[in-house]
């Protein structure tokens, strides 16, 4: 496995013509064709990013600045549009499709001189927790063959531990950045709601869908979520992002209270994982970190409430796939309405279909209000709790998950199961707080990580104080 | 217990324009009606006096300029895409029979 540079010091290199684009995305372009076993990248985009490499490299012969990535390789999760290859979101539907614009994210990441070499493999549309739900291929985990890298980000996250790349992006609707980070073994960054703009990634469940890093120190993180944060005209969800931006951190936690959430620590959390956040709890506390106990009692209710709203919304974004402007299309069809039916049927995973058919139901006359808004009252509830919480914590502290990595094949069968995975990631997505997945042990020769959460766009304050947990692993 | 017949499910699915095979449609009554008593735990939460929340950024009502901005669009690409077109229309199976 590669180890990259800090990709600060890699941008610097390139600028100061020690280092070239062309070199980094032929490495990069390289270790991702030797590791292809790992199923982790769907497709590369070479053309574009040697084009793109050799533009940098000649602005610094010119003696431009190229910008604080210049000539950073990265992978971007197979949902993000990007120019230079398809866009599939890893689903049979979209296999061919080429973006005719590219994702705002993209977009920054390039203003600053990065380079996009690859897309991640994903569950499709990113529907699942362990990337078996890819149309195409099932991604494994770095750590272990065996198993699986968690999801939907899978190949986001195996692509930067693999260090295919310095680093890479992807998307959390509930939890798909943060439980493939713990599982996999790297950073990965759930801003706070609309902080990063959403245009131009594949839709799944629009009131909860974030974009974000995933890196391999919180340095980095906080670097990236600087360059993509802020509002963006084609995104009218996005927020300003923070006046003094996310590089300088404070990472001092003296006198910092930090909230053990008790609903996160329940008899279904793995002993492994609970010693192992017990050891950076009397960390924290030595370094000067004040630990409160604290109780979210409505926590244990958040799944509930995500897996109606989530087929909800995503009944609703998938309706656009009908095969008619773009995607696969059934040619045979005698009508318009047959033509339709027939390309959402061969054109759709499984996955997808359940929970358009979820969806349907849930917002269908008659069950609306039992099931959609009752869910959109109870998360009011969440939204009030956790308000309350961070008046009295600056932080809170749990698992990302109940379990390390599992197997691949051990809950592909039993879609409740699956959604059970989600069940510590998904009450931030329905607050629109931020939170941050920090690897801190190896156990079973497999990662274990915590998440920490904090108050809406608190995210300059969560990465300084995730900084502080990374230097005390 | 919510019971979602198979009859039920192939009227979600007419209504989402989605043709399900029978086992689809057998798998999905089954599995639904699982997935539907779970969430039904929410039935025991108290939500007196709340209000829903849609979006949680308290925005409201985001407007811009009602100026021609110059979107970084590629039309060649975004024609090259249609399944079926004709003269730079997009083209369907007809409607009406």
């Amino acid at each position: 496995m590669k180890t990259w540079d800090n990709i600060v010091k890699i941008s610097r290199s390139v600028n100061d013509g020690k280092l070239s684009a062309v070199d980094l995305v032929n490495e990069s372009l390289s270790l991702i064709d030797a590791s292809h076993d790992y199923n982790a990248i769907i497709s590369t985009i070479k053309k574009r990013a040697l084009e793109r490499a050799k533009i940098i490299d000649n602005g610094v012969k010119s003696g431009k600045n190229m910008g604080r990535l210049a000539g950073v390789p990265f992978i971007a999760k197979d949902n993000f549009l990007t120019f230079g290859g398809e866009t599939t979101a890893a689903s049979n539907i979209l296999k061919g499709f080429n973006a005719p614009y590219q994702s705002s994210a993209i977009e920054k990441l390039e203003s600053e001189g990065a380079i996009c070499v690859a897309k991640a493999n994903l569950d499709a549309f990113a529907h699942g927790a362990s990337t078996e739900n890819s149309d195409f291929m099932i991604t494994k985990n770095p750590h272990d063959k065996d198993r699986v890298p968690g999801g939907s980000s899978g190949g986001s996250a195996a692509s930067v531990v693999l260090g295919l790349a310095p680093f890479s992006i992807g998307t959390d609707t509930g939890g798909s950045i943060r439980q493939p980070a713990a599982f996999s073994g790297c950073i990965g960054l759930k801003p706070t709601y609309g902080l990063i703009s959403r245009s131009g990634v594949v839709a799944m469940a629009s009131s909860t869908d974030c974009i974000g890093p995933m890196t391999r120190t919180v340095g980095e993180a906080s670097l990236l979520l600087d360059i993509m944060s802020g509002r963006d005209s084609l995104d009218s969800t996005t927020i300003d992002k923070d006046s003094l931006g996310y590089i300088t951190l404070d990472s001092d936690i003296k006198g910092k209270k930090i909230g053990l959430v008790k609903e996160y620590f329940d008899e279904s959390l793995s002993p492994d994982i609970k010693a192992s956040i017990d050891d950076m709890v009397n960390k924290l506390k030595t370094a000067g970190a004040e630990i409160i106990d604290i109780s979210l009692p409505i926590l244990p209710s958040a799944l509930a409430v995500y897996y109606i709203l989530c087929p909800a919304e995503v009944s609703s974004n998938l309706s656009r796939y009908d095969g008619q402007r773009f995607g696969y299309s059934y040619k045979a069809a005698n009508d318009l309405n047959e033509s339709y039916s027939e390309s959402r049927a061969l054109g759709f995973g499984k996955e997808a279909k359940r929970r358009i058919i979820i969806g349907t139901y849930v917002l269908s006359s008659g069950y609306y209000d039992a099931y959609y808004k009752k869910a959109q009252l109870v998360r009011t509830k969440i939204v009030n709790d956790f308000h309350k919480a961070f008046k009295s914590v600056d932080f809170l502290l749990g698992p990302v998950a109940p379990t390390q990595a599992f197997k691949i094949g051990e809950k592909s069968n039993d879609p409740l199961a699956m959604y059970l995975s989600d069940v510590l990631t998904v009450a931030p997505n329905l607050a629109g707080i931020p939170a941050i997945t920090i690897p801190i042990d190896i156990k079973n020769n497999l990662p274990v990580a915590i998440q920490l959460m904090a108050a809406q766009k608190n995210d300059r304050k969560l990465l300084g104080a995730a900084k502080k947990i990374e230097e005390l692993v | 217990m919510v019971k979602l017949s198979q009859k039920d499910i192939l009227k979600l699915a007419n209504l989402a324009q989605l043709k399900l095979t029978p086992e689809e449609t057998a798998e999905f009554s089954s599995e639904l009606s699982l997935i539907l008593d779970y969430v039904s735990q929410l039935d025991k939460v108290d939500v007196k006096g709340l209000e829903p929340t849609y979006q949680v950024t308290g925005l409201n009502n985001v407007t811009r300029e009602d100026k021609k901005i110059d979107y970084k669009l590629d039309k060649k690409l975004l024609m090259e895409n249609l399944p079926s077109s004709k003269d730079g229309q997009i083209k369907v199976k007809r409607m009406i029979a």
